[in-house]
């Protein structure tokens, strides 16, 4: 049986909070944790099918149409088996929930990178060896890869208007008018990404490392050109994904592609340098943010619009201004986005789209605002917060921004902060403060679980996957207390397709989407058990392994007498998103040393206060939130793909080369969640918390910069020779 | 080429293509893949193993050129029961997506004999004090261990806590 429901309007009853067996919220480890400290998980590329070929992708060194001179002679090279230049190929992954086959071929590079072809041979070693062999000519066209250069494009549709934001510019007592840009960014996520391909003359199966499951096999069954029954994905771990494992990617296609022409599983892994440039970056931006307020700071307008970029024929536009849409008042607004159609490598998803970059950027703005009015910036915050939704007149579902600021201000230690910039100097180091409020989107799409509870305990079931976020910890977790079963009896099986299509994990979805499948598959079973004994769900107490109902108890076990009882959730959106603003919402502190000498940036300490509904682990949702906050170091301070001026190619396109945060590049970090339910956001009353640790963080280290030595970046990352040219 | 490696105490003789690099004859000829590749380039840590009791990143190493060697991956710590370094990194949540974990705790586990036997590092005071393993000392020493996850905060709490308990462990 399936309990079905659509997100429409309030849950009041929070029958969550009912339940007894206290697991639920808690802090506790994760069941997959110790597979992967053993080295027991295995990741996509780690199945070993008896006769597996492996495949290298060979990337076409310019813009223009392709051709390979020496195939033949390649393909006679020892081991080689083939050399595959099918048009089918993909171009670059394809974006989150596409649900069909991304832009595919080989007869023409779009971009610097792109796979024109998949070299087979029975050994890796020979089958890289010959593809460097293999020439690749390019007949070259001159095509734009400078955003700035091309005339971009306007979609209506991306745009809003409201009041006339160039009056309230003239009437404002206080105006800010700046540009700010963000550096082409890359998921780079620590496993490469990968696939096994396996054909058995009517199942295509493959174990990939993919974000979103349902979807992806649609793509993968249009892109070969099979009709999805036929087509089965595997993903139980996979080794991190931040937007570049939502959609089919290059090496799936290619393996697939390979195993059904040759008959033999074949193994397609990109190498770092191909992860750089044929998965989705996050695009560059350049915004131009506009505030007009009166004399203390409150604001009557507000503009925010952006140029992004991306290659032709890909959907995805960075929705900068996503959160600007709520975040702060202002009866007059302009907002909007252009996107400059350019062939460097394609745009698409990059943790927390939009948000990431937006409110980073108008946090700086605020702070600039906060300097302008004399007014300390969390004060400046706490007199912007709007009371409904700005733009559409609705009311928030909830809104936990001044809780958050009050608590990141008292556990940072904030108050007494001098306001003036250059105050505190250790040796050849400025030190300083600076904040930033979190802003991001909750959303809840459709998903499926299943559970089948059996006299030993319960077994959830979903094609959901765990790419680092937790989905294993949550899910065990919903099951065990509204099942009333230790967390050791309740397993949970993801990433086959084989399993209830769940919502995929990207956008912050999973949690609140799939775990709430899992709710209402649980709550479907207690339905059941309840009849079993004849009494109403709402009677029924059911706590280690017990069920209690008036006065009677039994063990589960002696209810179900050997029976498997099998419950299914399908939770769907609703009108909700119609009637109330959905978001999360948190507060950003930070504190660095800025060396006047060399530029040279040093983070001291973070400390990050977020509010994301009910939480449901408390551990793995504090990991969510450091590696947001990480992420923020990271855009604030060195991450940027840079891009050849003459092709567009990444220059920097492996990892000593791009610069992640590293350990030393890590201060002590506090994190702290506030106690939130948003009866909105379904019977769990939990949002996503994934993202919401990224937004603004990199604004906070960028206003403690200003604070430190006087220097007011609006260029991200703050690099040394940046940070040098604004201090003279 | 043959060649002999004694991998978690036990001797594995293959017979391997000059090309084939250590993590890949771990991973694809012996079929153990806890040692992870993130970029066969010596870039990110992933492949981190124990050779003849040193952490070396795996991808840079040819198979064939040791012969004769020990090597202890990922599972080999594992052996007899996880370690108090792989427990302790489960009790931190040292881990999300678990890709870089296995590179982590390896590297882990010889930096601390590192420590232990006195090896100055960049942001030691001096050359040869005895090294007191503070936030800078470790996070210093564990920084060719890239985790884009972001796991810093409970993998150096995992580290710290195994750290503490084998220096009381020594003075009992
Ligand atoms: S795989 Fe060896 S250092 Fe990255
Ligand atoms: S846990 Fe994912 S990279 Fe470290």
């Amino acid at each position: 049986m399936t309990i079905e429901m659509k997100i429409d309007g309030p849950e009041t009853v929070n029958r969550t909070d009912d339940m007894a067996q206290g697991v639920l919220g808690r802090d506790s480890a994760r069941p997959d944790g110790l597979a992967k400290a053993t080295g027991r998980a295995t990741y996509a590329a780690e199945a070993h099918p008896e006769g597996m070929l492996h495949g290298v992708l060979r990337r076409a060194p310019g813009i223009g149409a392709v051709r390979c001179p020496n195939l033949e002679a390649v393909r006679a090279m020892p081991g080689v088996r083939a050399v595959l230049r099918d048009a089918r190929m993909v171009r670059n992954a394809a974006q989150g929930m596409a649900d069909e086959a991304p832009v595919q071929g080989v007869d023409e590079a779009a971009y610097v990178g792109q796979p024109i072809a998949l070299v087979v041979a029975e050994t890796f070693e020979q089958a890289r060896h010959a593809a460097q062999r293999l020439e690749v000519a390019i007949e070259r066209t001159d095509l734009p890869i400078d955003p700035d250069a091309v005339e971009p494009e306007v979609p209506e549709a991306k745009q809003s208007s409201q009041g006339d934001l160039d009056a309230a510019m003239r009437n404002a007592a206080l105006t800010i008018d700046a540009d700010y840009t963000t550096s082409s960014m890359n998921s780079a996520a620590m496993e490469p990404h990968a696939a096994v391909a396996e054909w058995d003359g009517t199942t295509l199966t493959l174990r990939g490392a993919l974000q979103m499951l349902r979807f992806n096999r649609n793509e993968l069954a249009d892109s070969v050109g099979l009709s999805a029954e036929h087509v089965r994905i595997l993903a139980p771990y996979v080794g991190g994904g931040f937007g570049s494992k939502l959609g089919i990617s290059a090496d799936c296609v290619a393996a697939a592609l390979a195993a059904m022409e040759l008959g033999q599983p074949v193994r397609v892994v990109q190498h770092r340098r191909n992860v750089f440039e044929v998965n989705t970056r996050r695009s560059e931006t350049r915004q131009r943010i506009r505030l007009a307020a009166d004399a203390d700071g409150r604001l009557i307008g507000l503009g925010h619009e952006a140029l992004v970029s991306n290659l032709p024929e890909e959907t995805f536009a960075e929705p900068v201004v996503q959160a600007s849409h709520f975040a702060y008042p202002g009866a007059a607004r302009t907002l909007g986005i252009r996107i400059a159609r350019i062939h460097r490598p394609a745009a698409g998803s990059v943790r927390a789209p939009g948000e990431a970059v937006g409110v980073t950027a108008s946090e700086v703005a605020m702070d600039e605002l906060a300097y302008a009015a004399g007014v300390d910036p969390v004060e400046l915050r706490l007199r912007n917060i709007p009371e409904e939704d700005p733009e559409r007149g609705v009311p928030f579902s909830s809104h936990r921004l001044k809780a958050a600021l009050l608590d990141g201000a008292e556990r940072f230690g904030w108050s007494g902060r001098p306001m003036a910039p250059r105050q505190r100097r250790e040796g050849e180091w400025w030190i300083g403060t600076g904040m930033a409020a979190a802003f991001r989107v909750n959303m809840v799409v459709e998903a499926q679980a299943r559970i089948r509870l059996h006299g030993a305990g319960a077994v959830v079931e979903t094609d959901m996957t765990d790419i680092g976020t937790g989905s294993y910890a949550i899910f065990q977790q919903v099951a065990a207390e509204l099942l009333g079963l230790p967390l050791a009896q309740t397993e949970v099986r993801l990433g086959d397709t084989a399993l209830p299509p769940g919502s995929g994990s990207g956008g912050s979805v999973g949690a609140a989407s799939t775990g709430t499948a899992v709710w209402l598959a649980a709550m479907e079973l207690r339905r059941q058990i309840a009849a079993r004994l004849g009494c109403d769900e709402a009677e029924l107490t059911l706590k280690d392994g017990t069920a209690t109902a008036g006065n009677t108890r039994q063990d589960l076990a002696d209810i179900l007498s050997g029976a498997e009882l099998t419950g299914t959730g399908h939770v769907k959106p609703g009108d909700a998103a119609e009637k109330v603003r959905q978001a999360t919402y948190g507060a950003h502190f930070a504190e660095v040393a800025v060396n006047d000498v060399t530029g040279e940036v040093r983070m001291r300490r973070m400390q990050g206060t977020f509010s994301a509904g009910r939480i449901l682990n408390r551990r793995t949702a504090r990991s969510q939130c450091h590696g947001g906050m990480i992420w923020g170091i990271g855009m604030a301070l060195t991450e940027t793909m840079t891009h050849d001026r003459r092709d567009g190619h990444v220059v920097n396109r492996d990892l000593a080369e791009y610069h992640v945060p590293v350990n030393a590049d890590v201060p002590p970090l506090d994190v702290h969640l506030l106690e939130e339910r948003d009866p909105w956001a379904g019977p769990m009353q939990a949002k996503g918390i994934g993202e919401l640790g990224i937004c603004g963080a990199a604004g906070a280290i960028l206003n403690a910069i200003h604070h430190a030595c006087g220097a007011r970046l609006r260029d991200f990352p703050a690099t040394p020779d940046r940070v040098l040219a604004a201090l003279e | 080429m043959a060649v002999t490696i004694t991998v978690n105490g036990q001797d594995h003789t293959l017979d391997l293509d000059p090309r084939v690099t250590l993590l890949d004859a771990l991973r694809d000829h012996l079929h153990l893949t806890g040692s992870k590749k993130g970029c066969d380039h010596g870039q990110c840590g992933a492949c981190t193993v124990l050779l003849n009791g040193r952490r070396v990143n795996s991808c840079l190493c040819l198979a064939v050129m040791h012969d004769g060697d020990e090597v202890t991956t990922i599972e080999g710590l594992a052996e007899g029961g996880p370690s108090p370094l792989q427990e302790a990194f489960v009790a931190h949540d040292g881990m999300q997506c678990g890709y870089c974990t296995p590179g982590q705790i390896c590297s882990a586990t010889a930096m601390l004999d590192e420590v232990a036997a006195g090896w100055p590092s960049h942001v030691s005071a001096s050359l040869d004090c005895p090294v007191e393993l503070t936030h800078d000392e470790l996070a210093e020493r564990m920084s060719g261990n890239l985790c884009r996850c972001s796991c810093y905060p409970g993998i150096n709490a995992a580290i710290t806590e195994v750290a503490r308990r084998g220096k009381t462990e020594a003075t009992e």
